[in-house]
């Protein structure tokens, strides 16, 4: 079977590298934290990997904006590399503020190729940062990440996670090109606003994908949810299923393992 | 050179988050006037490039192309709309300012340079408001510490340029002063000392035979503040009491080091030595627990304050042994009670609301920066709390258990790693050591630190890497007294010689003396052999760490100060450390008078004392600050700060998971009831110590594997009283430490917490010990919480409910004090802590909450919400003394070393077996009627009311 090799992408402030890197073990890769230093210094590390996961944290402070510095970092000093890793069949994965860091180079953050950003996260409707539970309802049929009709249960954690379009247009051809992932609901899988939907996003996006369904950003932490014991309240549960933030890395694993 | 003036604003249809959090800010402060409130980020950048790049760097980089529009130059408001009032908040010159630093690196990777950028915030208030209401307006949106405002479209903020040092030697003249000069002298200095110790300082310089220079002076001061040094517990005491005398050789040693030293666990590694405590975790590594008090500057600016508070702390861990990593945090607050009229304010003191929401946003923003998940706390809220909050901050590193500990030899190089050194934080180590006054406000805002989390998470990524591969011997951080302390501590035994003018500054102008004093945050010193100095300094600059050597470690004993070649200080390493006088002073205490229990009415039923207790402010749901921490960060976190059926319930610990690869995990809680005191602060420690013990034994730590931490927060200490019943708190931490077996690993004292009105009243603090324990979890499977499982399980009551109403909850939404405190019998206390772990461990209890804060009544209503179910309790079963007879005592009284527990009918028998020997009592079952019902003995409901009632009245005071 393919060996597969992921690669954790820490820069000054991302701190959920280690976490990330145990969630990619654990379904089965090989993981390394590389600084994005190397990586420029050196963008052949990046032939040597099938999955690039940029992870949650708040790279260089958030300054400015969410993820602002770092996606201005790598639009200036990786554009080509990352564009090349997506048309190889790789896979981009970015969690929480490595999500903003997709949309705001652009990669995640546009619908059409030569336009400047069209779509954006920005500041929680309710103003803070917010730590707390929601239930996702998949959507996409292209996303590789996913599994179809499993809703899950993550934590989110941040302060930057509304998801805004630039006018709808572009809020419909996201949707026709079915390249929205989860969406926050209830329990039932009902929408509603805060906290169902913890940030205000637009149709309650919680993730999306670039149009090969390869590439995918996503608010929630999976990475959070990969044993029983970090679910809320699993004191409570008995049922001892396969925790929900596997889901995602198990299907990027496996989809290297078929494809490569 | 240009300088481009870049304002960026929110689109008119996209919501201006910044504005209306202002808007309610300016509502909170009784200005209706104020209709609408926008607000821009203001960019001041100077560069050698064209318009048409400015242009690229405000679409591209500083607004989003969504949400926000930017303009170059200056916006003001359309006339002819409501009156507008423009504010704009600048930074001061040479204050941190992390995003001007980020937006360089970023016109960088453009590919272009910029020489300078600075950032501030614009809002433009719109409405009438008058000069008065402006004035307070800016006073709630800026900290005059750190920040100048500047208000309406035609003035210029200030100009950032300081002036470059010209290096001038200062001598002091000191040997032919008089005592009472020598004491106009320090205090000129703002050195905080007194006049034994200028003497003691005087007879150094004249034994050298010359005048000291003002580095040695100022380096003295530091090393020997109360801060740095502690010298009132070190000191000895002849205490008072009960008609006794006692003496302490020296009072910290004889209480709360004396019952580690007596209890010589194998399990404790480094004890009172370190910047931390160390115990062992596993075979492989060893964790460390630190608590920190960061009061006074969170007095002056709450949000910079409680954010250096957790930047500082973290830095114990990163500087104990060869340096931890750390894991979780931890944050206790004490303020005045939020409902405040301005009117009631003194001058120099900021409102609490206003202290509690600037620090809670300062740990947040700190905190969740570093990564490091925040999941235990606590927040009391006392009036005398007003000039003086406190805020604790602690911090539980882990490390490998060869790495526990350093050590420094000749030759070794001295190298500065993190930040750079500016002029924040000049005199926070002895202003901190002072009574707060109403001028603090101004004199003392240089000792306000500023932070940036990501160049302490940046230093520390890299440490760890060099740690890693043995790449230094030694390290420690630069907290109070910066780079005196740091060095001073690490060369005490060899000496050491340092290049001031090698110190990388954070901007020009700074002299030797302020570089050598500055607690400027994010700064790590450590011990480098020379030959390693090429293969750290890379890893260093890999990450674009700042690391660079400023000396080297000696053999002379001496510290030795140069700046540019130039010798400006030398003192003995001896003198330095030892040379302070040793204090006698003397304490007493006897308990206050006119103690009594009020007369209690009996009443048909107990509903709305309940509903009240719920809703005080120490009992209510902490929520709204609990969720704007990160508590899952590093994914360790098994028993979360919030959890039942709706993830909002209590939890009574935490517990963390450390590893990926073991399922042992560490339980964190916290025990403090400043109330108690006012009635005796020996059973306010017992009941601290009782509680953070049970608290971690209510989620299934190891009672033979916890240990504790002190934090002695008290008032003026000079006042026999005062320091008499820091004495009386701290033979209980003897006492208690030794009968539980749980050693005191680390602590710390925050001494001369009063504040002194403009008009000479003084407000000082209760009397406040906070006890933070963490226990060993050896499998967190076994965990349990607090929220009732399964109807039809049965309740039980542990442990020994009195009719210790004293100081309860009850009695403060009575405005009543009482008389009788909560007492621990020690023997009984321990025996019942180790039978619930056994309960625990053999997976006999399905949920286990620890009785406290409001007494058996909140325990049940807690358990009940928080799982979702019903309960109907008796009293008839609960264990209870003779004399505790009344309803209000049974369902109310805070008796210690109790627990309420939920057992499934078939693990009946087992339970009741284990628990022979010590007080139970079953006291009802879980239900699926979602109400509270309790009876009493006779069979009548004194309690019944639904859960969600009783939930909304928990949840609702503190949502912010």
């Amino acid at each position: 079977m393919t060996q597969v090799n992921a690669i954790v992408l820490r820069a000054a402030g991302i701190n959920c590298d280690m976490e990330t890197q145990h969630a990619l073990q654990l379904s089965g890769a090989k993981a390394e934290r590389i600084h994005v230093n190397r990586i420029i210094e050196n963008p052949e590390i990046l032939e040597s990997f099938q999955i690039l996961v940029i992870p949650g944290g708040f790279s260089y402070g958030d300054d400015v904006a969410a993820g602002k510095i770092l996606a201005n970092q790598m639009i200036h000093h990786l554009s080509d590399r990352l564009n090349k890793f997506i048309e190889d069949g790789k896979l981009v994965l970015g969690i929480c503020n490595g999500f903003q860091v997709l949309v705001k180079t652009g990669i995640l953050g546009k619908v059409d190729d030569n336009s400047k950003q069209q779509i954006t996260i920005t500041n929680n409707d309710c103003g803070k940062f917010e730590d707390r539970w929601v239930y996702l309802e998949p959507s996409s049929r292209k996303c590789i990440f996913i599994e179809q009709g499993r809703r899950i249960y993550l934590p989110i954690a941040h302060g930057e996670g509304k998801v805004l379009f630039e006018n709808n247009d572009v809020f419909e051809k996201i949707k026709t090109d079915d390249r929205v992932v989860f969406r926050y609901v209830d329990e039932n899988g009902n929408f509603g606003d805060f906290p169902i939907n913890p940030n205000g996003s637009t149709d309650s996006i919680a993730a999306f994908c670039d149009s090969t369904g390869r590439v995918m950003g996503l608010m929630p932490h999976p990475e959070r949810f990969v044993r029983n014991t970090q679910h809320p309240h699993w004191t409570r549960l008995e049922d001892k299923t396969r925790a929900d933030g596997r889901t995602i890395f198990d299907n990027a694993v496996r989809y290297v393992q078929q494809n490569f | 050179m240009t300088q481009f003036r870049f304002e960026v604003f929110n689109k008119a249809d996209s919501v201006d988050v910044g504005g209306r959090n202002v808007l309610a800010d300016i509502k909170e402060l009784g200005i209706e006037t104020v209709l609408d409130v926008q607000s821009a980020r203001v960019f001041l950048i100077e560069g050698q490039f064209d318009d048409q790049f400015a242009k690229r760097i405000g679409g591209e980089l500083l607004a989003d192309p969504v949400c926000e529009d930017f303009h170059i130059g200056k916006t003001v408001p359309q006339a002819g709309l409501a009156k507008a009032t423009i504010v704009e908040i600048h930074l001061k010159s040479g204050v941190t300012d992390p995003v001007a630093e980020s937006v360089m690196t970023a016109i960088d990777d453009m590919g272009q340079k910029c020489q300078n950028v600075r950032t501030a915030r614009k809002y433009v208030l719109f409405g009438e408001i008058n000069d008065k209401q402006l004035k307070k307006i800016v006073r709630r949106l800026s900290n005059d510490c750190i920040e100048v405002v500047v208000i309406g479209a035609e003035t210029e903020p200030p100009s950032p340029h300081l002036a470059p040092y010209q290096f001038n030697l200062k001598t002091i003249e000191l040997l032919n002063l008089n005592e009472q000069q020598l004491v106009e002298l320090s205090k000129k200095m703002d050195l905080f000392l007194n006049a034994v110790e200028m003497k003691t300082i005087q007879d150094y310089f004249k034994s050298v035979r010359r005048e000291p220079t003002d580095i040695e002076l100022e380096a003295l001061a530091q090393t020997w503040s109360e801060h740095c040094v502690h010298k009132t517990l070190k000191s000895s005491v002849d205490f008072e009491f009960d008609g006794k005398e006692i003496h302490f050789d020296n009072l910290i040693k004889d209480t709360v080091f004396g019952a580690t030293k007596q209890l010589n666990k194998d399990w404790c590694i480094s004890v009172f030595k370190d910047n931390a405590g160390v115990i062992e975790f596993d075979d492989k590594d060893a964790i460390c627990f630190k608590v920190e008090t960061h009061n006074h500057p969170s007095a002056l600016d709450p949000y910079g304050g409680a954010a250096t508070g957790i930047g500082g702390v973290l830095r114990d861990p990163m500087g104990t042994g060869l340096g931890a990593k750390p894991i979780a945090n931890t944050d206790i607050f004490c303020f005045a009670e939020p409902d405040k009229s301005f009117d009631e304010i003194p001058r120099g003191v900021l409102h609490p609301k206003r202290v509690a929401k600037g620090v809670v946003a300062g740990v947040r923003d700190y905190g969740n920066r570093m990564g490091i998940p925040t999941v235990n706390g606590a927040i009391f809220f006392d009036d005398r709390y007003l000039g003086n909050p406190l805020v604790f901050c602690g911090n539980v590193g882990i490390m490998p258990r060869d790495k526990c500990f350093g050590k420094t030899s000749t030759g070794e190089l001295v190298m500065v790693v993190g930040g750079k050194t500016g002029r924040d934080g000049i005199h926070g180590a002895t202003f901190s050591s002072g009574a707060m006054t109403h001028e603090h406000e101004t004199v003392f805002s240089h000792a306000v630190q500023i932070g940036n989390a990501i160049t302490e998470k940046k230093t520390l990524d890299t440490l760890l890497q060099a740690r890693e591969l043995g790449l230094y011997t030694a390290i420690t951080d630069c907290g109070a007294g910066g780079l005196s302390s740091a060095v001073g501590e690490m060369g005490a035994e060899l000496g050491a010689e340092v290049e001031l003018s090698k110190v990388p500054l954070k901007y020009a102008g700074l002299s030797y003396t302020e570089i050598w004093i500055s607690e400027a945050q994010e700064r790590m010193v450590i011990a480098v052999k020379p030959e390693n100095l090429e293969q750290i300094s890379k890893i260093f600059a890999d990450e674009n760490v700042e690391a660079t050597v400023i000396g080297k470690f000696t053999d002379d004993k001496k510290l030795t100060l140069k700046y540019q070649g130039t010798q400006v200080g030398q003192i003995d390493m001896d003198f330095l450390h030892d040379g302070l006088p040793k204090y006698s002073r003397k304490a007493k205490w006897s308990p206050p008078e006119n103690l009594s229990e009020p007369a209690i009415e009996t009443k048909e039923n107990y509903n709305d004392d309940l509903v009240k207790i719920l809703s005080s402010y120490n009992v209510a749901s902490k929520e709204w600050i609990i969720r704007q921490y990160d508590h899952e960060v590093q994914g360790g976190s098994v028993i979360k700060p919030l959890g039942g059926i709706t993830n909002d319930g209590p939890n009574d610990a935490a517990v963390v998971q450390p590893k990926f690869d073991s399922d042992k995990g560490i339980a964190i809680g916290c025990g403090m009831n400043p109330l108690y005191g006012d009635i005796d602060p020996y059973w306010m420690a017992m009941a601290g110590i009782d509680e953070a013990i049970r608290n971690v034994v209510c989620v299934g730590a190891r009672p033979d594997r916890i240990a504790i931490l002190d934090n002695f927060c008290w008032a003026d200490c000079k006042k026999e009283e005062t320091l008499g019943s820091l004495v009386r708190a701290a033979q209980a931490c003897f006492d208690g430490a030794v009968a539980f077996g749980t050693p005191f690993i680390s602590g710390k004292d925050s001494l001369n917490n009063n504040f002194i009105c403009d008009d000479g009243t003084e407000i000082a603090i209760p009397a406040t010990l906070l006890i933070s324990a963490m226990g060993i979890v050896d499998d967190v499977k076994k965990c349990v919480t607090a929220d009732l499982k399964t109807a039809g399980n049965i309740l039980f009551a542990v442990g020994l409910t009195r009719n210790e109403l004293g100081g309860s909850h009850y009695y403060k939404i009575k405005k009543q004090l009482g008389a009788n405190v909560p007492k621990v019998d020690l023997r009984t206390a321990k025996l019942t802590a180790e039978k619930i772990y056994k309960a625990i461990d053999t997976g006999l209890i399905a949920s286990c909450h620890d009785c406290s804060e409001g007494g058996l009544a909140v325990a049940l209503a807690e358990m009940a919400f928080s799982g979702g179910l019903g309960i109907a309790a008796d009293l008839k079963g609960l264990p209870k003394t003779d004399d505790c007879a009344s309803l209000t005592a049974q369902l109310f009284s805070e008796s210690c070393s109790r627990y309420i527990v939920e057992v499934k009918p078939e693990k009946f028998n087992d339970f009741a077996k284990l628990m022979l020997g010590v007080p139970f009592g079953q006291i009802g079952q879980v239900i699926d009627i979602k109400k509270l019902i309790i009876k009493d003995s006779s069979g009548k409901n004194i309690v019944e009311s639904e859960i969600a009632d009783l939930k909304n009245a928990w949840l609702k005071p503190l949502k912010w």
